[in-house]
Parts: structure tokens; C-alpha cells; sequence
């Protein structure tokens, strides 16, 4: 894109920013809208399992809900408890949404089709996403309630857990693909399983990481069964209670940014990417921004199934998953896959 | 031996893959609730909604203030007063219902001599300040002119129990 703006008469040094704005909001725009429909899909398919109808009203099949709740969310007043920190208390909800944008730089959409082409776009991810806790611990901690308060407490304990164990699950595929920059590691996938499927999960050594990683991407978003942060019988609504209008609806949509983040790096480290799904010549007539949005929304769908199925784990179990069942079985599976990787690929 | 079957239970998540097989049943299959709004339930004769007082055909009004639903309200939301009227029959000049305070326990219907009061099909009267729910005279007579057939269908049909 930098090239098509320098051909119109810019120096390099415009184009390139005026390039890089241009794909900041052409990720940053459909992911806003994304997320609008993603909530909306979120509530049907609960609704679905629970043998209601959810949202049906507004628009064809109720497809306009969420916008009515923005609209509505947006017309509210802002109101700051008088007893709050409100410089941070304002400054939360801002950081937990730029935070969940973030991220989405080094996700490549396509082969090559990445806003910063990193190479170590995998550490880039796991940098911003321990970022995200402090959103959550600052709107807690100013919010000066008992409520959110519990929340923050509990959040900051549980993201800070299971991102070690994410930490040690990443590193498996990384030596795997032998790469931190995401794209080489979907270029990894390629006929990685039984020589023709595009997934690294197809791989003995590797399913389990994939199921280890789907339960703590769980974890990290804070979504059933581990919404201890946002337990609605205990603690209100967590860390958002005294927020209202659009310091509210920012967390919303920066929560379900990173649910659809966490879903999108299930699909490009374990199962493919922008890959299809088969390595099977016509497959790859279909662009792989197609197959990418395909995985996507499978995990959404896996993400609503989890949480309409089970219930909400204790704070202990919560933590007794977390460092001494995920921790020792990441731990050793670093060992052996480093271990099979020194046997097989590097004697 | 069943300790090696709980291991292997839990590293599968066996549980999980049994209880999401369920759900997914579940996600298939019709609707348990109606349509709202667009479609609703049927309703008995009996149904205890929304206040009306009803009008002999002649435009008459049927209450003669005597103050039996006032007396058995258990909410105490009902304030009757009454004068005798021109042509010397008693009527109420002030009848009303706080519909705040109303239980919908129906006695006021069973108390009523002359079926004045009743509680029609009704329950869709929400309003979006308080006071709308204080219902006055001129409030339930306009309720009772505008439900009369339904009142007076159900009031029909219940009548054989009665």
C-alpha cells in the first residue's frame, strides 16, 4: 500500500504513515463491527442451548441489537462515583480497549497480509496481552468499591496465572515452527498433519497444547467457566459495576475484541490460519481471509457452547488448574517436544 | 484401578465432551418459549389482570358503593366514597384503585354484588411514571367500556363454576 500512496506524488516517509493509518482502520473498523455482531451471535447461541429465542426484535432476526444497545449505552450520562480516582477510573476503560485493538497488529489476515510483519509477533501478543490486566486492576482499584474491588483482585491473580502457562504452550509451537513471527508459523502448517491437513493440531505431540490453549484462552478472557472477575451472583458485574455509558460499553467491546483475538490465535497457531483446512490444490482458490474468518468463528461458536454448558468454576479450582495441573503439563511438554524436535529434526 | 479411570476421565475431559454433546442437542432443537410480543398464550376465563368497572347496557353504571371490595381489599389499595346522587340512588363519587398496592388476588371480583368490579383478560398496562397506576373512577368505567366484551365472554363462560 506504501508503494500506491508514494505513486501518487507522497515522499516515502508520508506514504508509509498514511499507509499504515489506512490498515490500522481497515482492521480496526470491521473488528468494531465484528464485535457488534459477535455479541449478538453470542446471545443467540446461549439463547439457543437454553431453548430460548434471544434477541429477535430489532432489525431482521434482531440482527440490529447490538446497535441499539450502543445507541442506548451511548446516550446514558457518564456518571463517576464521587469517592472514585477519576483519573484512572476514566483512564481504564480506554486502556483495556486500545489494549484489545493493539494486538491485532501482528495477526496476518492473509499470506503476508499483516500490519507489522514482526518477527516476534507471538511475544508482541503475550506482551500486550498481560497489558490488558491493568485495565481491569486500575477500573477496580479507582472504582473505591468493595465489589469491584474482589474483581480486580481476583482477575489480575487469575490472567497473571494462566498467561504463564499460555507462556510455556506458545513455546511449544514456536519450536515447532521454528519461528516467533506468526505468518512463518501458519506457512508451518503447511500439510503439517498426516501430510495433506493444513493444522498443527492434527500433530499427537501438539493436540493436547491445543486443548490446553483453548482452556486458557478461557481463562485469559475471563469467560465462563472462569468469569470469576464479572460473577454476576457474587460480585455484581466485577470490575464494570460503577461504570455506566460509554466507559462501559468500551469494555464491552474491548472484552469481546480480545474473545475474538483469543479465538483467531486458536486458529492461526494450532489449526491452520488462513490456511484451508485440507492441503488440496483447488481449496486454495478461496482466499485465505475466508478460511481464517471460517476458524474464527468456529472457536466463537466453541467459546458460546462452553460457556451456555458449564458452570462456573471456585476460585480455588480456578487456581488449582491453573498452577498444578496446566503448569507441570506445559512445563513437561516443552521438555518433550524439545526433546523429540533435538532426536528427530536436529541429530 | 478407578483411580487410573478418574485420571483418564479427567486428562480426556470426558465429562466436558459428554456435557457439550448434550448442549449441542439442545442447541438443535424447537424453541421452548413463544414468540412474545408477536404471539401469546392462551388465557383462562379466570385470568386476573388489569381493573375495570363495568356498565349495565343501558350506559348505567353498576356500582352502588357498598363498599364490600373496599373492606375486603387485602392490600387496602381500593378508597371508595359515595353520596347519594340526584335521583336518590347511591353511587360512588370517587373510586380508586392504587394498582401499585393491588396483589391481584381477585377478592374484590368475588366480593362485588353486582359483578361491578372485576379483573379483566388484561395484563399488558404498563406505564412509565407511578402515578399513571393510579387508577381513578373515570380510569376503570374507560376500562371497563373498553374490555366489556372480553369481561363479558369470560364472566360467561366461568359462570357454570360460580
Amino acid at each position: 500500500m506504501t508503494e500506491f500512496f508514494q505513486s501518487l506524488g507522497m515522499s516515502y516517509e508520508w506514504a508509509w504513515g498514511v499507509a499504515t493509518i489506512c490498515g490500522i482502520l481497515l482492521i480496526a473498523l470491521p473488528l468494531m463491527l465484528a464485535v457488534a455482531m459477535i455479541i449478538y451471535a453470542d446471545r443467540k447461541i446461549w439463547a439457543a442451548i437454553a431453548l430460548r429465542r434471544g434477541p429477535n426484535v430489532v432489525g431482521p432476526f434482531g440482527l440490529l441489537q447490538s446497535f441499539a444497545d450502543g445507541l442506548k449505552v451511548f446516550l446514558q450520562e457518564t456518571i463517576i462515583p464521587s469517592s472514585a480516582n477519576r483519573g484512572l477510573f476514566l483512564i481504564a476503560p480506554i486502556i483495556t480497549f486500545t489494549v484489545a485493538l493493539m494486538a491485532w497488529a501482528v495477526i496476518p489476515f492473509n499470506s503476508g497480509a499483516v500490519l507489522a510483519d514482526i518477527n516476534v509477533g507471538l511475544l508482541y501478543i503475550l506482551a500486550i496481552s498481560s497489558l490488558g490486566v491493568y485495565g481491569v486492576i486500575l477500573s477496580g482499584w479507582s472504582s473505591n468499591s468493595k465489589y469491584p474491588f474482589f474483581s480486580a483482585l481476583r482477575a489480575s491473580a487469575q490472567m497473571i496465572s494462566y498467561e504463564v502457562s499460555i507462556g510455556f504452550i506458545l513455546i511449544g509451537v514456536v519450536l515447532w515452527a521454528d519461528s516467533f513471527n506468526l505468518n512463518e508459523i501458519v506457512k508451518a502448517q503447511q500439510g503439517h498433519g498426516l501430510g495433506f491437513v493444513n493444522a498443527f493440531g492434527f500433530n499427537l505431540l501438539l493436540f493436547p497444547l491445543a486443548v490446553m490453549f483453548l482452556i486458557s484462552a478461557l481463562a485469559e478472557t475471563a469467560r465462563a467457566p472462569f468469569d470469576l472477575t464479572e460473577a454476576e451472583s457474587e460480585l455484581v458485574a466485577g470490575y464494570q459495576t460503577e461504570y455506566s455509558s460509554m466507559s462501559f460499553a468500551l469494555f464491552w467491546l474491548g472484552e469481546y475484541a480480545n474473545v475474538l483475538l483469543m479465538c483467531t490465535l486458536n486458529a492461526v497457531l494450532f489449526w491452520g490460519g488462513w490456511l484451508p483446512p485440507v492441503d488440496w490444490a483447488p481449496l486454495y482458490a478461496v482466499p485465505g481471509i475466508i478460511w481464517l474468518f471460517a476458524k474464527i468463528l468456529f472457536f466463537f461458536f466453541v467459546f458460546s457452547w462452553v460457556k451456555a454448558t458449564v458452570p462456573r468454576y471456585r476460585y480455588d479450582q480456578l487456581m488449582r488448574l491453573g498452577w498444578k495441573i496446566f503448569l507441570p503439563i506445559s512445563l513437561f511438554w516443552v521438555f518433550l517436544i524439545s526433546g523429540y524436535l533435538m532426536l528427530t529434526r536436529y541429530s | 484401578m478407578s483411580y487410573v479411570a478418574h485420571l483418564v476421565k479427567s486428562f480426556t475431559l470426558w465429562e466436558f465432551v459428554k456435557a457439550h454433546a448434550l448442549t449441542l442437542k439442545y442447541f438443535f432443537k424447537p424453541k421452548a418459549t413463544i414468540n412474545y410480543p408477536f404471539e401469546k398464550n392462551p388465557l383462562s376465563p379466570r385470568f386476573r389482570g388489569e381493573h375495570a368497572l363495568r356498565r349495565y347496557p343501558n350506559g348505567e353504571e353498576r356500582c352502588i358503593a357498598c363498599k364490600l371490595c373496599e373492606a375486603i381489599c387485602p392490600a387496602q389499595a381500593i378508597t371508595i366514597e359515595a353520596e347519594p346522587r340526584d335521583d336518590g340512588s347511591r353511587r360512588t363519587t370517587r373510586y380508586d384503585i392504587d394498582m401499585t398496592k393491588c396483589i391481584y388476588c381477585g377478592f374484590c371480583q368475588e366480593a362485588c354484588p353486582v359483578d361491578a368490579i372485576v379483573e379483566g383478560p388484561n395484563f399488558e398496562f404498563a406505564t412509565e411514571t407511578r402515578e399513571e397506576l393510579l387508577y381513578d373512577k373515570a380510569k376503570l368505567l374507560a376500562n371497563g367500556d373498553k374490555w366489556e366484551r372480553a369481561i363479558a365472554a369470560n364472566l360467561a363462560a366461568d359462570a357454570p363454576y360460580r
